[in-house]
Formats: C-alpha cells, structure tokens, sequence
C-alpha cells in the first residue's frame, strides 16, 4: 500500500483509469454516431442538395486542420513515451505544442466560420432559408453542429492537457503514474478521430 | 501495488505512423477530386476507416493493451454499423 506524505492511503490504479476513460469515449463514439447516422440519412434523401451545399466548404482550410490535429495527435502520444523515460523537459515541451497546435485549428476554424457568416450562413438566418433549398439548410445545420461540438471537444481537451500540465510540473503525474496523461491522450485521439470522419464527410464528398 | 510495466512505444513508431496518416489523408483528398461518382463516399470513407485504425491501434494503444480493451472497441463499433444498417433497411425496404 502506498501513502502521500500526510498517511492517507492513495488508491491508484491505471488499469481501472484506462477502462473508466474508454467506457467515456464510447459514449462520446455514440453522441457523434447518432449525428453521422443523421447526416447519412439526410444525405441519402438530398444527394443533389449536399453535393452543391459542400462545394461552399473550403477543402484547403479543412485539409490544414485534418493535418494540424494528427500532428498533435503524435506530439500528444510521444509526450507520454518521454514521461514513461523520465524527461520531463520534453514531455513538457510536447504537450505545450498539441496545446498550441489546437489553438491553430481553433483559429482557423473561427476564420473559416467568419467566412460563412460574411456570406450569410449561419443556423436559421434569412439568406439560408429564404435562398436554400431545404437539403441544403440541412447540410449546413449539420455542418455548423457537428464541427461545432467537436471545436468544443478540442477545447475540453485543452483544458485536460492543461490539468495534465500542472500535474507533471508539480510532480503528481510521474513515470509510475502516468493515467491522468495517457487518458488526456486517449481523449485527444478520440477529437482526432472524429475529425478523421467529419473532414472527408464535409469538405471532400462533394 | 498496480505498478504494472508499462510498454514503452518507440518515437520512431509514432513519426511512421504519423507519415502514413498524412500521406492516407492526402491521398483521400486526391481520389475525392477525381470524378468516381458514387464510389467517391465510398473511396473517401475507406481511406477514413484506414486512418481510424492506424490511430486507435498505435495513438490509443490498442494494440499494446490487453485484448478485452480491443475486443470492447471492435464490439461498440460493430453496434454502430448494425444501427446503421438497420437505419437504412428501414428507409430502403419500407
């Protein structure tokens, strides 16, 4: 048994970690598939509405993002190999990159949305439903819904490797106990994953 | 105490699964601005499928793991194609 420095037994146990943050992301693997499930039934129903809506998407912008998030996506998993070999230094370093590699993408997702709103488009305004026909207004509520929940999945994620951050700079996440930044790990793939399926979903089928 | 040994991926694993992934994500955006017609969702989404492997396997660690953690994977997404299959017998048969 192990005790911190005031007596109290610390209960710790990384298998448990590991299978509570997987059991989590099933039931964010199930958020997002209901969404997909919705966009590929209302896609079936307006082939011809989704094919001219996602012309309007900017592939360039949308294949930087997919790029930026899986180079975060291996800065983030290395960071726990050099915990693992005791550099601290560099784990550090890592992770403050995934941090500002997912600020990029949050930037120029605000940029690629200012561009639709510049135009109109937005959730319910006057141009979208009075000049789009309605498989159109519906690409783009699933557009702005999807990419919107996951942009706050990235910002959740932040926060995580933040916390995770702090943990290891004042000593509490440490080769032996490594959960808190695996799980901010797992949790950074899973933004990456959907992403994986959003980008080619929205920007390239078109 | 729970101090199991832990697997100490490579950074060379990672860099060479990062390049796949760029070089599968780049080819997708190739195959998707050629005119296949319909085999374009599916050609975009294989690639996709692909890329999601290649994470889950080495990014999240599966494949270093214990077996029931991949077996619980491969279950939750199995539902997901069964719910979608269904979805679509519904609206393709009704």
């Amino acid at each position: 048994m192990e005790n911190n420095a005031n007596g109290e037994h610390v209960h710790y146990d990384a298998e448990a970690s590991k299978i509570g943050m997987w059991l989590f992301i099933f039931t964010e693997l199930l958020l997002f598939g209901g969404l997909f499930l919705i966009y590929s039934v209302y896609r079936f129903k307006n082939p011809e509405a989704f094919h001219l809506a996602a012309e309007e998407l900017n592939t360039s912008i949308g294949a930087l993002n997919t790029v930026l998030l899986l180079i975060s996506s291996m800065t983030i998993a290395m960071s726990t190999t050099t915990l693992l070999l005791k550099k601290k230094g560099a784990t550090l370093g890592l992770l403050a990159i995934t941090i500002i590699i997912g600020i990029v993408f949050l930037v120029n997702k605000y940029f690629e949305w200012g561009v639709k709103f510049d135009h109109g488009i937005w959730p319910g305004s006057e141009h979208l439903l009075n000049d789009f026909s309605q498989g159109e207004i519906l690409f783009f509520g699933l557009y702005f819904v999807m990419t919107g929940l996951h942009a706050l999945h990235i910002i959740i994620g932040l926060a995580i490797i933040v916390a995770a951050i702090i943990r290891i700079r004042k000593g509490t996440v440490h080769e032996n106990r490594a959960a808190l930044l695996e799980n901010a790990g797992l949790y950074w793939h899973l933004v990456d994953l959907i992403w994986i399926f959003l980008f080619p979903l929205f920007y390239l089928i078109t | 105490m729970s101090e199991e040994k832990h697997h100490i991926v490579p950074y060379r694993v990672y860099i060479i699964v990062l390049l796949a992934l760029l070089a599968l994500t780049f080819a997708s955006i190739g195959i998707t601005s050629i005119e296949l017609g319909e085999y374009t969702v599916a050609g975009a989404l294989i690639f996709a499928c692909i890329k999601s492997f290649l994470v889950l396997t080495y990014f999240m660690h599966l494949k270093y793991d214990k077996k029931y953690i991949r077996a619980m994977v491969v279950f939750v997404f199995v539902i997901f194609v069964v719910m979608i299959v269904i979805t679509f017998l519904d609206y393709l048969y009704r």
